[in-house]
């Protein structure tokens, strides 16, 4: 970590960096065991189900897994060597991606998220008090997801509630309103990761052979998410929701706002509780984390997005630990401006995930 | 800088409205309600002409899936891209800041009092005393 080194008025833990988007790798079915009920663990042996793998993230391929990181292990020790050690962060975020979004029978997909947020919380939180986690949201069952929340939102080691950007439905849809608004109560931001249930194509125009495919498709997921967010208010009913755009890519945002911002010009009468500009609402309730970015690697050549997004609060720090984003240990890329990097490795996911500043008080308390 | 006789009143009944050239501008002036309105014709945006746009209410909301109709054609709606303006204050309503039309005074006076005041300019048409008349000033 340059900066940490580099700049004395940086000093951990308070002054770390934030890693907001931390791959913990669930070994597979067997480690969820212990946390299901014996109905489901019948379930899971009887039917032979081994793990939750899609298309999305190959566990073997290097681009997953960076090799260096593979080598070290995948647990919690190897994280910690990893995203504490070599690149100095100070908190991390865990982001769990498993394939329990996929299951297609919503009380087998329930009882498998709830296990899931059980095992994070009993194999990484409780082991490190450095980390904080999302609650994996059981998207397949809205009153499932009150329950979770009701279950595990108080726990202030849960900073964030996470769903994949491609789901059953968009999210801006009424019947996921109450989840919305209990995580407004709770302060929790909504974070939408890169990923799909599988339950819809991950493009528009149907199902596409390639990984490369699914892996850009992304961004329309992503783009549809924000826009149907928008457009159906959710940003005005619950103003205080905060959404954090997780391993989205960055620099296709101005241009979607611009679009986005044109076209309520003209029809927003369709829509009249959108009040001000589309790109003005993404600025107050929206947050990127910064891997990956999707721009050349020159210096500052983020400069540019970020004018045109408007905002210096807008993007959080993120390895995206394990995957393959950058050689070597510069979390940070080359091409984000130096007067930039405070704000983003600290004031920034600070100032999004308020809960976070609680865990820092404690840790200091145990130094 | 004056008074410009714009159409007989009798010629722009509710409901209508009219493309007009004064001291070189081009403006738009419409009859809603028996209430008079002018405006630079010129959409700010890219120059769609508002006196071929739709009259329209603003559709307001406090809650998402609510729609208030208020204040039935008082808004013109550009023909090229559907900006909508306020012909009280000539203001935009998706940017009300900085997107704006210009607005003239119009009023309705009689031809007794018109052919009584000197200053009239560039009437293209005579004035009657026993006749009303749409008058703007620039
Ligand atoms: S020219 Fe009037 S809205 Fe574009």
């Amino acid at each position: 970590m340059p900066l940490a080194s580099e700049d004395k008025s940086i000093d951990c833990p308070i002054d770390c960096p934030i890693d907001c988007d931390v791959h913990p790798t669930v070994p597979g079915m067997m480690a969820l065991l212990p946390y299901l009920d014996p109905h489901w663990q019948e379930q899971v042996t009887d039917r032979g189900i081994l793990s939750l793998d899609s298309i999305a993230y190959p566990p073997n391929l290097d681009f997953t897994v960076r090799r260096d990181l593979r080598a070290k292990g995948l647990d919690l020790a190897g994280m910690q060597d990893a995203v504490f050690g070599r690149w100095g962060a100070g908190q991390a975020i865990l982001n769990c991606i498993y394939g329990v979004q996929m299951v297609h029978n919503a009380d087998m997909g329930v009882a498998f998220t709830r296990a899931l947020n059980d095992w994070i919380k009993a194999q990484w939180l409780d082991r490190d008090p450095r980390l904080a986690a999302s609650i994996v949201l059981p998207m397949q069952d809205t009153p499932a997801c009150l329950e979770e929340l009701d279950r595990l939102g108080s726990n202030r080691q849960f900073v964030q509630a996470l769903v994949l950007a491609n789901g059953e439905e968009p999210y801006g849809k009424r019947q996921y309103w109450p989840i919305w608004e209990k995580l407004e109560k709770l302060n929790l931001p909504l974070g939408i990761h890169a990923g799909s249930s599988y339950h819809n194509p991950v493009t528009t125009l149907g199902w596409t052979n390639y990984y490369i495919e699914d892996y850009a498709a992304q961004t329309f997921g992503f783009q549809a998410q924000l826009a149907n967010l928008v457009t159906e208010g959710v940003f005005v009913k619950y103003p205080q929701l905060k959404v954090v755009l997780i391993e989205s890519g960055v620099t296709w945002l101005p241009g979607f706002i611009w679009r986005l911002a044109k076209f309520w010009r003209g029809v927003r009468r369709e829509v009249p509780w959108v009040d001000r500009p589309p790109g003005d609402i993404i600025r107050d309730n929206v947050r990127m984390t910064i891997q990956p970015l999707d721009a050349p690697d020159e210096a500052n050549a983020l400069q540019k997005a970020i004018d045109q997004i408007q905002s210096e609060d807008f993007l959080l720090y993120a390895s995206d630990y394990p995957h393959l984003r950058f050689e070597g240990d510069d979390v940070m890329p080359p091409n984000i401006p130096d007067s930039l990097h405070r704000k983003i490795m600290i004031d920034n996911p600070r100032a999004t995930y308020k809960r976070l500043a609680d865990m820092q008080t404690d840790l200091v308390g145990v130094r | 800088m004056g008074k410009h006789v714009v159409a007989a009143a009798a010629d722009l009944p509710q409901g209508s409205r009219k493309r007009i050239e004064a001291e070189g501008r081009v403006i738009a002036v419409f009859n809603v309600r028996g209430e008079y309105f002018a405006i630079n014709d010129r959409c700010p945006h890219e120059g769609g002409s508002l006196c071929t746009g739709r009259l329209s209410a603003l559709t307001v909301s406090k809650v998402p899936g609510s729609y208030e109709w208020t204040r039935e054609d008082e808004f013109i709606r550009c023909p090229w891209h559907g900006w909508e303006f306020d012909l009280r204050t000539g203001r935009s309503v998706c940017d009300p800041k900085t997107m704006r039309v210009r607005l003239y005074d119009v009023h309705v006076e009689h031809g007794e009092e018109l052919v009584a005041e000197k200053t009239l300019v560039a009437e293209t048409f005579p004035v009657r005393v026993e006749d009303d008349y749409v008058v703007i000033e620039i």
